[in-house]
């Protein structure tokens, strides 16, 4: 197995950390009977996974991941969570009833996936970490060498992106009114 | 201790596995909507990790396209869910099993 090491010494410690806390906060989103609970443990594996990102020199979509999951996007699910009004559906059992099949099947879904894993072979790139920060030659923040990436090499993209989320927002609002005009 | 691309991969496909998981065997809409925002987040932290070790802003650039992809489904997942509650009075995905709207 080749690879450079990403992070050393107590970096990699605080990675291990953030990692266990993520993903025990993850397990806790899809045991947690109440939707509030899981949205609150939601919100804690964004923020530890932002941590992550940050510790990878990606300020930039740590920051991003920060303001829109954990701002935009839980509040979002929150709010939807007391429209619904939870109480009537905290009483029934959280699980399908084919859960305990599923538990059993699901380590053949990873075989391959650990598979990969062991046996696939990067190329020995040696590391440089000026490459997250260098913006038309010289050195300047993350922010702005994603912002010189995302502007030039990726406008067609982000284009395509801004008339995606014009899409998302007039689908959202057509199946919201569509709904109330149905309660009348 | 020393993390290599693997302890990510590693992390990355755990989280994943947990997210789709919770889309399998869970009942509440909600809840699967936020599994596979788990999902969605498992592949950022993929993308970041191996931007980082190949040297590239390209793996960047495009989480943040994930991330308003995660945006924008979350915000139609959430309206499905308010019109599914309206019509059903439940969120029990089971229950919705008809195709006639």
């Amino acid at each position: 197995m080749t690879g450079g090491a990403l992070l050393t010494g107590t970096a990699g410690w605080l990675f291990v950390g953030f990692a266990v806390l993520a993903l025990l906060s993850a397990i806790a989103v899809v045991v947690a009977k109440n939707p509030v609970h899981s949205a609150l443990y939601l919100l804690v594996s964004f923020l530890l996974v932002a941590c992550i990102f940050i510790l990878q020199q990606a300020e930039f979509v740590g920051a991003v991941q920060i303001l829109v999951y954990a701002g935009g996007i839980m509040v979002l699910f929150l709010f939807v969570v007391m429209l619904v009004n939870p109480r009537t559906v905290r009483t029934l059992p959280a699980f399908q009833h084919q859960w305990d099949l599923a538990l059993v099947l699901f380590p053949i879904f990873l075989i391959p996936f650990a598979y990969i894993l062991w046996t696939d072979k990067l190329p020995d790139i040696p590391s440089n970490p000026d490459a997250f920060r260098m913006a038309r030659g010289h050195l300047v923040g993350n922010t702005e060498a994603v912002a010189w990436s995302l502007f030039r090499d990726y406008l067609l993209p982000f284009e395509v992106a801004s008339v995606f989320l014009l899409v998302a927002m007039i689908g959202a609002v057509v199946l919201g009114k569509r709904s109330l005009e149905k309660m009348d | 201790m020393t993390v290599t691309i693997n302890h990510y991969l590693i992390v990355s496909l755990l989280l994943f596995a947990i997210g789709f998981f919770g889309v399998l065997v869970r009942r509440n809409f909600l809840t699967i909507l936020m599994s596979i925002e788990l999902m969605l987040n498992a592949v950022n932290l993929n993308l970041i990790a191996f931007s980082r070790r190949l040297s590239d802003l390209t793996g960047q650039v495009f989480s943040i396209f994930v991330i308003t992809i995660a945006a924008g489904e979350a915000a139609i997942g959430l309206a499905l869910t308010i019109s599914l509650f309206r019509q059903r009075k439940t969120l029990n995905v089971e229950e919705a099993d008809t195709m006639r709207g």
